[in-house]
């Protein structure tokens, strides 16, 4: 019997690629450098492919797969950037956008803001939908750290990091579809947690200006991810 | 429990009930519960003990029988005489006549096509035995398919009857069972699990709730037959909370069959171990989505997860698990009973058996039906359902609740199997069947369709989430003659979105009323629009 293979051949947008048995096609694509748009998707936690804006065609089947989470496999041709795909993506994001209250121009996370980076990098020009414009309201009863509903995208990385990675499992989702929201503890006042042990990892996960530290003012919140990949690594390395 | 003690049970259930005279069964299934036929039953039992005739006469509570808007019904004798919209107060003039003839006012001709066009599979005891006592169940041949399954098949051969009879799952996927049931077999692992689906979330859907209130052990055995055929020991009912009666059922069957020895350690004293629990839903719809009713059971937040992996291969705590709706397990009985090449004789070449529809809506017999597949359209509407009240024109038949779509008068003749449906822009689905008229507005079909899978999306994927609820909200604009052709078009464009990028069944096919009325009745958008194209 020939032994199990270990490496996979595929085609990312035409390009042969070869790729670890184990890795999404995100990963395969991220190792010759193709990037496929992200927002729920965070190296160093679970993958739930919530979002869909990682959403890829692959030849021979008419659905669509979440490349985060989608093993490769051999033979696979997948595009990644078809026209089709850029509008599902585009309209994704306008949908957003249209949810919630994201007013860039007094948020601190300006200019840092990965769905803002979306919008651009998708060429967004304005948002075809109605606006929602729900009452959301700020949690600001942290010492340190204050979540603004308006700016959430309940991409859950907050929920993710804090139960796996802090341990503490602060972070929860309460509701169902549209009154679906982040919630500390037993939904009450973060700053009344029993739970939460200030780390403010999720606050550096957070995509948007949602989480954010107090005393940051408008472009200032910048987000600093490194200590994931070390933790990651370090994990690896121990087991 | 040995053979012979299962056959002593029957025994001796069929020499007491012999030495009656006679038998009223009062139905205490969903629909007449609720009309009050307990108190119906009650005063039968009452007029009975009164009169003395306590060893003469037997008063039975029984399933449904289907005639729902009847009820409440009582049945004289085996199909001797049939009573619809009986009251406590008629319990005198039944008893009274037992013997000599029937109460004319009350009786319900048992020669209606609603009757005489089913064929019972599924519900073959509704209505003839009291679901609440494992001997009436035993005295039909209850629990000898799993003696027979134990004793005399092997796994495999178990999993090629089901694959022989065609089966196909009836909670609105129409994966094939027995290919289901193989995965799950050769999956690695030595804990495997079991999952009936009882959750049942479709607007107006009952076929589960009445299966489970009719005949709970008919769920117990055939999901102990197919623990035994894909190696699992432990099995799940998940019931929403909303069906107390049917939990109540269940958990009686569950205490009796224990009781019994029919589950639990060494079953007919073989190494076949299998034990039941029942877990309850608390009511959302996508909590009856496969993974995320796993997630449920596990005491996590009840959504979906992208598959691969399927839950035959990863299911619950992360071992193969074997999930299938309820009437998809009430089918598998009769087939280890008679075999699957007999099964695989009803219906038509792709669809296989029976299906359990309810029929609801702008039909003279509204209630639980059971047709063959390949039955038309038509013969269900005007023949079992007895066509449309108020002398008004049949417009529409809407199958397949909030995932499925509306069809139109011109495929009235068309068959009823998975692929015609699928054909004309609907799906089988688990069961919901709702006839329209010329007074239904398709419009508002559509938004009501959209409004429940707004409110029952589970808000984890942004298509699905934000997109039901914008097109909820155009559907509205169109509705209230507000919408422009533009509308229209941004509507067809998010049915696209939503169908393509969603993550689970929902969110996919929550575009389906609106695509399928669209199809059909584009001209009633048209008309509700505010300007015309053009204009
Ligand atoms: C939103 C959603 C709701 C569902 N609800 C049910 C349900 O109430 N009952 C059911 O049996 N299957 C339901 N299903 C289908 C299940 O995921 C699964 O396919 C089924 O239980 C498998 O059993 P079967 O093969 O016997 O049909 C639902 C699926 C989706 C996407
Ligand atoms: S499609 Fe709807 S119900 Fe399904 S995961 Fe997405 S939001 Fe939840
Ligand atoms: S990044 Fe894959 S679904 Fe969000």
């Amino acid at each position: 019997m020939a032994p199990p293979t270990r490496v996979k051949t595929l085609k990312i947008n035409n390009r042969d690629v070869g790729a670890r048995q184990d890795e999404t096609i995100l990963e395969a694509a991220a190792d010759v450098g193709i990037t496929i748009p992200t927002l729920c998707q965070l190296d160093g936690l679970s993958n739930g492919g919530a979002c869909r804006l990682c959403l890829v065609e692959v030849k021979g089947s008419s659905r669509l797969y979440p490349a985060c989470v989608t093993r490769v496999e051999e033979g696979m041709e997948v595009l990644t950037n078809t026209e089709r795909l850029t509008n599902y993506r585009r309209m994704i994001l306008e949908l957003l956008f249209a949810e919630r209250n994201h007013i860039c121009a007094v948020c601190v996370s300006n200019g840092h803001c990965e769905l803002q980076t979306l919008a651009q990098d998708l060429g967004m020009t304005h948002v075809h939908f109605p606006y929602r414009h729900p009452h959301m309201v700020v949690d600001a009863s942290h010492e340190r750290f204050v979540i603004d509903h308006n700016r959430c995208v309940l991409c859950t990385r907050c929920v993710r990091v804090c139960d796996e990675v802090e341990g503490a499992h602060t972070w929860d989702v309460m509701g169902r579809g549209m009154d679906a929201r982040v919630i500390t503890d037993l939904s009450q006042p973060w700053g009344t947690s029993d739970t939460c042990t200030s780390c403010g990892k999720c606050v550096h996960v957070c995509p948007t200006g949602a989480l954010f530290e107090k005393g940051k003012s408008v472009a200032e919140m910048l987000k600093k991810r490194q200590f994931l990949p070390y933790l990651k690594l370090m994990r690896e390395e121990r087991s | 429990m040995t053979p012979e003690e299962l056959d002593e049970i029957a025994t001796i259930e069929r020499e007491t009930t012999h030495q009656f005279q006679h038998r009223v069964s009062v139905c205490v299934g969903t629909g007449c519960h609720s009309a009050h036929s307990e108190e119906v039953k009650t005063a039968l039992e009452k007029e009975v003990s009164r009169q003395g005739l306590e060893n003469w006469c037997q008063v039975k509570g029984v399933g449904c029988r289907g005639l729902c808007a009847s009820g409440p019904m009582v049945e004289v004798d085996t199909a001797a005489r049939l009573y619809q919209g009986v009251t406590p107060e008629d319990a005198v003039e039944i008893v009274e006549t037992l013997d000599t003839g029937s109460v004319p006012r009350l009786e319900c001709p048992t020669d209606l096509p609603f009757f005489t066009r089913q064929t019972k599979i599924v519900l073959e005891h509704a209505g003839r035995i009291d679901p609440e006592r494992i001997e009436d169940y035993i005295v039909m041949g209850g629990y000898t398919a799993l003696l027979k399954t134990l004793t005399e098949m092997t796994p495999a051969e178990v999993i090629e009857q089901i694959t022989t009879s065609g089966l196909r799952g009836r909670g609105g996927g129409g994966y094939p069972t027995g290919l289901k049931w193989r995965t799950v077999a050769i999956a690695a692992g030595t804990q495997k699990y079991i999952i009936c689906n009882g959750d049942e979330g479709d607007p107006g859907a009952f076929m589960d709730r009445s299966i489970l209130e009719s005949d709970p052990h008919r769920i117990l055995e055939g999901m102990a037959i197919a623990a035994y055929a894909v190696g699992a020991d432990e099995g799940y009912v998940y019931v929403r909370a909303e069906y107390p009666l049917a939990i109540k059922r269940l958990r009686a069957a569950i205490i009796q069959a224990e009781r019994n020895g029919l589950l639990g350690k060494n079953i007919f004293g073989t190494p076949f171990s299998f034990h039941v629990e029942i877990r309850l839903g608390a009511g959302a719809f996508v909590c009856g989505e496969e993974t995320a009713l796993i997630a449920s059971i596990e005491g996590r937040r009840g959504t979906p997860r992208p598959r691969p992996p399927y839950p035959a291969e990863f299911g619950l705590w992360g071992c193969p698990t074997l999930i299938n709706n309820v009437e998809t397990i009430a089918n598998i009985v009769p087939i280890v009973r008679n075999g699957g090449a007999w099964f695989a004789e009803i219906g038509t070449e792709n669809s296989k058996g029976t299906k359990v529809f309810a029929l609801t809506g702008r039909v003279n017999h509204t209630g639980l039906i059971e047709v063959p597949m390949g039955i038309t359209l038509r013969e269900i509407v005007f023949d079992i359902g007895g066509g449309i009240p108020d002398g008004r024109k049949f417009k529409a038949v809407q199958t397949g609740g909030p995932s499925g779509g509306c069809i139109p008068e011109e495929y009235l003749d068309m068959t009823v199997d998975y692929a015609s449906l699928a054909q004309v822009g609907s799906i089988m689905g688990s069961g919901g069947m709702i006839i329209m008229d010329e007074t239904s507005n398709m419009v508002d079909v559509a938004r009501y369709f959209m409004e429940f899978c707004m409110t029952e999306s589970c808000g984890k994927c942004i298509p699905c989430r934000v997109g039901t609820v914008q097109m909820h909200e155009l559907l509205c604009r169109i509705a209230a003659g507000q919408a422009t052709p533009h509308d229209l078009e941004l509507l067809e464009e998010l049915c696209d979105l939503v169908k393509q990028t969603s993550l689970c069944g929902l969110g996919q096919s929550s575009p389906n009323p609106v695509l399928s009325t669209l199809r059909y009745f584009r001209n009633e958008y048209m008309d509700q629009l505010a300007a015309k194209p053009g204009e």
